[in-house]
């Protein structure tokens, strides 16, 4: 099975050197595009492939291109190395394992678009990543892999590094060109898109660092190659991560469309001795929960979607038998609130009173008719109510866990008729794992 | 530490050269601003209101634009901190996985809570989000180092470590 994005990367996780990244056919696919290719002709290779966005909504990578203006004058690729959302540890491994294959990604959709400048926007805390995206940019300028006339074309490049300094929200594309140009990190209102109006005006490509990876191998292998790796109709292959109480929590890169049970079961060895499946959020904090049903599901944008949730980020989090459901949606929703820019209504307040009915909930205070004001909820932060999507990925993990696992809830209530008749104590009965975790 | 009367403090000469090294990246100078603010901090640990004016002058903004810039960052520390600044992860993975035990077992062992720092300056506590390392949670930085599958014996070894070396 081929896997492009990983395989040079080192089992002890050394990163590849420039020269280590050539013998393996490193900067080809560069020098295909630049000596052979009109810059149309790369952006139509990359729409052939049908690439898709690997930052969470899968958007078509080279439509993304081709909507930048032909007309020459100032542009900029940003890469989107934030990496923020709780869950998510895909992005790392590629920039710290192979930073040379981002870079070539980079000159190439630079080449693209016709851009002379990018920036990778890196999250503050990838201090490791940092260093080798540093060296190998150093090595790239000094190969002349980088500069003027790269690879003797009339193709100019600087790619710059800048690094961030902890907020979620600057992941969201237009509030990290807000925090790039140096503001507060607030979303901008869309349209216009980047890909016409973005770094400082001008038109800008926004894509993951994932995307861009795969690029080198699209332009040196060609749209049919990279169609034929997936499983199914996206395109691909697709690092793909599990965390949680499964026996080996880790990164693999499979073929997009590869079900979900060979992930969980076959790469991360399934739950832990004593461990039950109770669901999962399939890509990322802000995705819908699913259940052990769905096991079956083919891991692509649209059969998670016809199933309710997302694919997200690719990277999935396990919930056991013995972590209850309320508790970690108030984790997650904790960490929304936190991370809130605070610009529009429903975000803003609405997450804070989530977390207080969570709380009370949790506390014993709760009330039956809290669970339909926290469904209200997470409908009024879902999608069109908002300025940006950080508060509809809030309310997807809420409003499934209000739909699978209701029970759950409920069994805090402490004003159950029945027991209020019988003038007996609340006690809110323990779930399976929990009871055996107590030694019951 | 409250320096609030304080005068403005002046950048060092290699402070101001490494933020117009910085700004040189950017068409517009503002641009770097983050960046400047985190080599203040590099340099002084943390960015105090009285280091603000002098960053601001050399970016072309003023003082109160880029102190709302500094606020909304959870890495730019606007109060003073240990030498070394311990971030224990506190989101989903982690969680699960006893971040919560880990978190005690720290403050009981160097005798701080949350955004603490002990008696010789040498540490501060302060959670993080999901440093990205789901796989080995629960996880936790300590300055630039990042370390995960913790219990409470790595933890112990860790800090032991820490506070010997650098
Ligand atoms: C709150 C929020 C945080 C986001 N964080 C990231 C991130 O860390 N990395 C990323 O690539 N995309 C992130 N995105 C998605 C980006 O807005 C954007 O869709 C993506 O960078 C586009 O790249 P792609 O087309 O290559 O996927 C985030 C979106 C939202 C709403
Ligand atoms: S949805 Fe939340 S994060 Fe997004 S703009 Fe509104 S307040 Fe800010
Ligand atoms: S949840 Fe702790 S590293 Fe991701």
């Amino acid at each position: 099975m081929d896997k492009p994005l990983t395989r040079n990367i080192k089992p002890d996780l050394a990163p590849v050197t420039l020269a280590e990244y050539r013998r393996s056919g490193g900067y080809e696919g560069l020098k295909k595009a630049v000596t052979a290719m009109a810059p149309a002709e790369a952006v139509a290779t990359v729409k052939e492939a049908n690439l898709r966005g690997r930052g969470g909504a899968g958007f078509p990578t080279g439509v993304k291109w081709s909507l930048v203006p032909q007309a020459a004058g100032q542009k900029y690729v940003v890469v989107n190395a934030d990496e923020m959302e709780p869950g998510t540890f895909k992005d790392r491994l590629l920039m710290e394992g192979d930073p040379h294959q981002l870079i070539e990604g980079i000159a190439i959709a630079a080449y693209a678009i016709g851009a002379d400048t990018a920036y990778i926007f890196l999250r503050g805390e990838y201090t490791l990543a940092a260093r080798r995206l540093e060296q190998a940019l150093q090595e790239a300028r000094d190969a002349s892999l980088l500069g003027r006339n790269i690879l003797g074309a009339e193709f100019h490049l600087d790619i710059h590094l800048h690094t961030s300094a902890g907020r979620y929200i600057c992941g969201e594309e237009t509030a990290l060109l807000n925090s790039l140009e140096g503001k507060r990190a607030n979303p901008r209102t869309k349209p216009p898109y980047p890909q016409t109006s973005g770094l400082w005006g001008r038109p800008t490509v926004v894509n993951n660092v994932e995307t861009v990876c795969n690029v080198p191998h699209i332009l040196r292998e060609g749209a049919d190659w990279y169609r034929g790796l997936s499983r199914s109709q996206d395109a691909g292959t697709k690092l793909f991560g599990v965390s949680g109480r499964v026996k080996k929590p880790g990164l693999w890169e499979l073929p997009m469309g590869t079900p979900i049970r060979e992930l969980i079961e076959d790469c991360a060895g399934g739950m832990q001795e004593g461990y039950t499946l109770r669901g999962f959020l399939p890509g990322g904090a802000s995705t819908d929960f699913l259940l052990p049903e769905h096991l079956d599901l083919a891991m692509d944008f649209d059969s998670l979607q016809r199933a309710g949730s997302r694919l997200g980020t690719g990277t999935m989090i396990v919930l056991d038998d013995a972590t209850c459901p309320v508790r970690i949606v108030l984790n997650l929703e904790r960490f929304f609130t936190q991370e809130s820019c605070g610009w529009c209504t429903p975000c803003r307040d609405g997450l804070p009173w989530v977390v207080e009915i969570l709380e009370g909930i949790l506390a014993g205070r709760g009330r039956p008719e809290d669970l339909d004001r926290l469904e209200k909820l997470a409908w009024l932060m879902g999608p069109g109510h908002t300025f940006c999507a950080l508060a509809p990925g809030a309310a997807e993990p809420l409003q499934s866990a209000l739909k699978y696992f209701r029970e759950d809830f409920e069994r805090y209530l402490p004003v159950s008729p029945a027991l209020s008749l019988r003038g007996e104590e609340h006690r809110v009965p323990l779930l399976e794992g929990e009871r055996r975790a107590a030694g019951g | 530490m409250d320096d609030k009367n304080n005068k403005p403090i002046p950048l060092t000469e290699s402070e101001a050269a490494e933020i117009r090294a910085a700004a040189s990246h950017y068409p517009d100078p503002s641009a770097a601003s983050i960046e400047a603010l985190k080599i203040v901090q590099k340099h002084r640990r943390w960015v105090s209101d009285n280091n603000l004016q002098a960053v601001a002058e050399l970016l072309g903004l003023s003082a109160a634009e880029l102190d709302g810039i500094a606020t909304f960052y959870n890495l730019i520390y606007r109060k003073p901190v240990g030498e070394k600044v311990i971030h224990y992860c506190d989101s989903v993975s982690c969680w699960m996985l006893g971040a919560e035990r880990i978190r005690e077992h720290i403050s009981k062992r160097l005798g701080i809570g949350l955004g603490e720092t002990t008696a010789d300056g040498r540490f501060t506590l302060l959670p993080i989000v999901c440093l990205g390392a789901c796989d080995r949670a629960p996880a936790m930085m300590i300055g630039d180092e990042l370390y995960g599958d913790l219990d409470e014996a790595s933890v112990d070894a860790i800090l032991t470590r820490e506070d010997r070396h650098g």
